[in-house]
């Protein structure tokens, strides 16, 4: 059983930030708002970390509820994907 | 020059935020952004305030007031997330309205539709 | 085009650099308390509270607090303006599963308690006005995903969160009459009440009436953008 809390804070500053990369590249509007919510909820477990017990729950309950909801309701009333011409398929399917 | 790791993450989160808002076109792409960086600035702030050793700023039985973390830039960042949001709503309306009257949200071409 | 893209990621590594030097200054987890070390020491005497972040939010630094309430106040009712049509109504196709419907009929009651309790408790433990109405504003939430003809009655939400952000400002006033500044603790200083009550629920002055103001005003705040932006309408 690993016993050391700085590998779970190297690991999840890792997921953090690969979520955060995630979100800006993906052309699909939804994929995005997910990758945003996904970084929230990352950061709510590092407030923790960091002692922060009422930041945490600030941040999990706006930041994965509210944020993600208001930016859906958005797409819903404009359009969904990025760009609107075609792209080529690449090795990944439409990202 | 050695920063710890909290540090690394929420410059890191600060950077991508600021490279979608310069870059991208999509004007919903730059709000995401734009929520991105001040999720960053949060956590830098919080991390600042931290101290080895300590715990968290609730003065229950057996935590005095010398074993407690900073509590002031908790007290900050408490406003500036719900601050966040209501910015993020009022910006996202501006865009639905924009998308309505225009048929677009491509920022090159939303420049030259004037009048 | 890739021109664009390399001088924007010279710019954000020029940027990081300064960044990063300028915070190997500020060695993380070293103590480096000034006025916080102040605010530990005679919070409990001072104020009556057990959470010191609560007590610097409502107490010690109170007016910024309603400097936040005034800048969500403006923002809910710019969304409404912003989105105001002749005649609006949700459009809506598809009414969710059974498991749906019958889990939020459950649900909800359970989740404006939990909100409540959040934030009548903000003394006490983590928490406060602002996430418990972020909660109560989930619960509504949920209801408006899980039925497809569900709306929540927008006049009276509106009069309450204009009857709570009123209510900040009386409790200031009050404290204005009775003592010597706005926002004047006077429960707590010129009452005494709950003096031999520290840890309990009836202690900590003014803060668990303002934060159930402030609950109060946030959750039907939300509940109100999110109604704005799910309607469609007409011209």
């Amino acid at each position: 059983m690993i016993n050391c809390i700085q590998c779970i804070e190297y690991v999840m500053v890792l997921v953090m930030i690969l979520a955060a990369i995630f979100a800006v590249e993906w052309k699909d509007l939804l994929a995005a708002v997910v990758g945003m919510a996904a970084v929230s909820l990352v950061a709510s477990i590092l407030f923790f970390f960091l002692q922060a017990p009422d930041v945490a729950m600030t941040e999990a309950t706006i930041g994965a509820a509210m944020s993600a909801a208001v930016f859906i309701f958005a797409i819903k009333r404009t359009q969904r994907y990025e760009t609107e011409e075609e792209e080529k398929l690449g090795w990944w399917i439409r990202w | 020059m050695n920063i710890g790791v909290y540090y690394f993450g929420a410059i890191s989160l600060m950077l991508i935020g600021l490279y979608a808002i310069l870059v991208k076109k999509n004007l919903l792409k730059i709000l995401v952004g734009l929520s991105i960086m001040e999720t960053g600035v949060n956590l830098l702030l919080i991390s600042i305030g931290y101290i080895a050793g300590r715990s968290a700023p609730i003065l229950s039985e057996g935590i005095g007031p010398n074993q407690a973390v900073d509590p002031i830039p908790q007290a900050l960042v408490l406003t500036a997330i719900v601050i966040g949001v209501a910015t993020t709503a009022l910006a996202l309306t501006v865009a639905i309205n924009l998308y309505e009257t225009y048929k677009t949200l491509n920022i090159e071409e939303l420049r030259r539709l004037r009048g | 085009m890739v021109m664009k893209r390399a001088l924007a990621i010279l710019t954000l590594l020029i940027i990081g650099y300064w960044m990063a030097s300028a915070l190997a200054n500020v060695p993380f987890g070293a103590d480096k308390m000034l006025v916080a070390q102040y605010y530990l020491n005679h919070v409990k005497a001072q104020t009556g509270a057990v959470n010191a972040v609560t007590a610097v939010v409502v107490n010690y630094r109170g007016f910024d607090t309603l400097g936040e309430v005034t800048v969500l106040f403006i923002a809910s009712t710019g969304v409404a303006a912003l989105l105001w049509r002749k005649k609006r109504e949700r459009t809506a196709e598809t009414e969710g599963s059974i498991v749906l419907t019958t889990g939020a009929r459950l649900l909800f009651a359970f989740i404006v308690l939990f909100g409540a309790y959040i934030f009548i408790h903000g003394h006490l433990t983590p928490g406060g006005g602002f996430p418990g109405g972020a909660t109560i504003a989930t619960a509504f939430l949920m209801l408006y995903l899980a039925f497809s003809a569900y709306e929540i009655p927008h006049r009276s939400f509106e009069v309450t969160e204009g009857l709570a952000g009123m209510g900040y400002v009386a409790v200031g006033l009050i404290g204005l009459a009775i003592g010597s500044y706005f926002l004047f603790d006077w429960i707590w200083q010129t009452w005494g009440w709950g003096h031999s009550n520290i840890g309990r629920l009836f202690s900590a002055g003014f803060i668990p009436v303002i934060y159930t103001i402030i609950g109060i005003k946030v959750g039907t705040e939300l509940s109100g953008i999110v109604d704005s932006m799910v309607k469609e309408g007409g011209e």
